[in-house]
C-alpha cells in the first residue's frame, strides 16, 4: 500500500481536535482499522468518511462507544436494505411496464 | 409563511429551563440526525430546523430577543432604530391629528420594510465548529447517457463542479462528493453534495441492473424453419441465428450485449431476447389450401 492512502493519526486527532484515545477505543470495537507502519500508527484515507460520522454521533449526539456499535452495525444494515429496495424497485418498474 | 416557532420546533414550553431545552434537542438530534437516517431529506430538514431552534434557545441572549421579536431576533437592533425613527415620524403625523401607539401590524410593516419580508440568516455564530450542511441534488440523465462513462459540470452554488459519471450508474443511486457541501462553520469541514440519479428510459429495452430485456418479433415461416434475423442491441444491429421449431416466448441470451456493469471496466451484463412470433393474417385463398393441407398432416 502507498503511502498517501494513509494519515497519521496524530495528524488527523490535532487536525479534528480529539483525543487519541478516542481512536484506539474505535479499534477496540472494531469500527476502523489501524495500521501500523514505521512505528507510527496510520487510519486509511477510505476510512475518513466513517471516522467523521462516527465521531459525530459520539461528539454532537453524545452516543457512547457501545452505543456506536450497535448504531454502526445497524446503519450498515439499513443502507444495504435500502440498496436492496432500490434495486427491487427498479426490477418491479421493468414488470409493471411489460 | 408562518413563522417558526422554535419552541414549538424543540416540543418545549416557553418557560423551559435551560436543561430542559438541551434535554429536547438532544433527543430529537438523535431521532433526525441525517447519519442516522441515510438519504432520508424529511429528516434531513427537520435536523436543521431542530439546530436552528437549539442555537436560539440554547442561548439565553438569543432568547431573550427571540422571545422579544420572534423570528426578526436577529434584526433586533436594526428594529430599534426604525421604531426609534417611527414614532419620531408619527409625534410629527400627531400633531396633525394622526394617532400614536403601535399594532401588531405596525411590528411587521417595520421588518417589511426593511427585510423586504423576510428575515435574514437565523444562524448564530458560536464558538462550536460545525460541519457544513450537506447538499442533495438529483441528476436527470437518460439511459443512453450512462452507458459511457462522462463527464458532467455541474453548478453548484454558482460554483462550477465537474463529476465524472461511471458508466452503469442506477437509477435511485447516490453519489456523494466530499466536501462540495456547505461552508463548515468556525473551522469545520465542509458538507457533502449528494447527488441521486433520476434514470430515464427511452429505448426499447428494459434495465434490470446490468441485463437487458427486450421482444422481437418473428415470423411464422422463420419460427418454423430456422434462418437469420437482424436484431437490434443497445450499441447496434447483430445477426442471430433461429433455431427451427423455435416456439413463441422462447428466450435467448446474448452474453455481453447487456448494460456496463457499474465500476467494472469492460465488464457487461447480458441481453436477453424474447420471440414474440407473428403468424400471417388476411389469408389468400391458396395460403388457407396449404394450412388446411399442413394440418391434415398433423
Amino acid at each position: 500500500m502507498e503511502v498517501t492512502d494513509l494519515i497519521s493519526i496524530t495528524t488527523f486527532c490535532t487536525h479534528y481536535n480529539v483525543p487519541v484515545t478516542f481512536i484506539n477505543d474505535l479499534q477496540d470495537y472494531e469500527l476502523i482499522e489501524i495500521v501500523v507502519s514505521d512505528d507510527d500508527n496510520y487510519i486509511k484515507t477510505t476510512q475518513l468518511n466513517e471516522l467523521e460520522k462516527l465521531m459525530r454521533l459520539h461528539f454532537d449526539l453524545h452516543i457512547n462507544l457501545e452505543g456506536l456499535d450497535a448504531v454502526y452495525n445497524l446503519l450498515e444494515r439499513v443502507e444495504n436494505l435500502q440498496s436492496e429496495v432500490i434495486s427491487l424497485q427498479n426490477t418491479l418498474r421493468l414488470y409493471e411496464d411489460l | 409563511m408562518a413563522a417558526i416557532d422554535y419552541y414549538k420546533t424543540l416540543g418545549v414550553s416557553k418557560t423551559a429551563s435551560e436543561k430542559d431545552i438541551k434535554k429536547a434537542y438532544r433527543k430529537l438530534a438523535r431521532k433526525h440526525h441525517p447519519d442516522l437516517n441515510p438519504n432520508d431529506k424529511e429528516a434531513e430538514k427537520k435536523f436543521k430546523e431542530i439546530n436552528e431552534a437549539n442555537e436560539v434557545l440554547s442561548n439565553p441572549e438569543n432568547r431573550k430577543k427571540y422571545d422579544k421579536y420572534g423570528e426578526h431576533w436577529q434584526n433586533s437592533e436594526a428594529y430599534e432604530q426604525a421604531k426609534q425613527q417611527q414614532q419620531q415620524q408619527r409625534a410629527y403625523q400627531g400633531q396633525a391629528g394622526g394617532s400614536g401607539g403601535y399594532s401588531e401590524r405596525d411590528f411587521e410593516d417595520i421588518f417589511g420594510n426593511m427585510f423586504g419580508g423576510q428575515s435574514s440568516g437565523r444562524r448564530s455564530q458560536g464558538n462550536s465548529r460545525f460541519r457544513g450542511q450537506d447538499f442533495n441534488a438529483e441528476l436527470q440523465l437518460d439511459l443512453k447517457d450512462v452507458y459511457e462513462e462522462h463527464k458532467r459540470t455541474l453548478t453548484v452554488n454558482n460554483k462550477n463542479i465537474r463529476i465524472t459519471i461511471p458508466a452503469g450508474v442506477e437509477n435511485g443511486q447516490t453519489i456523494k462528493i466530499k466536501g462540495h457541501g456547505g461552508k463548515g462553520v468556525n473551522g469545520g469541514p465542509n458538507g457533502d453534495l449528494l447527488i441521486q440519479f433520476s434514470i430515464q428510459n427511452h429505448t426499447k429495452f428494459k434495465r434490470d441492473k446490468d441485463n437487458l430485456y427486450t421482444t422481437v418479433d418473428l415470423d411464422l415461416y422463420t419460427a418454423m424453419l430456422g434462418g437469420d434475423l437482424m436484431v437490434d442491441t443497445f450499441t447496434g444491429k447483430v445477426k442471430l441465428t433461429v433455431k427451427p421449431e423455435t416456439q413463441n416466448g422462447t428466450k435467448v441470451k446474448l452474453k455481453g450485449k447487456g448494460f456496463p456493469k457499474y465500476k467494472k471496466s469492460g465488464q457487461f451484463g447480458d441481453l436477453y431476447i424474447t420471440y414474440q412470433i407473428k403468424t400471417p393474417t388476411k389469408l389468400t385463398d391458396k395460403e388457407k389450401e396449404l394450412f388446411t393441407e399442413l394440418q391434415k398432416l398433423r
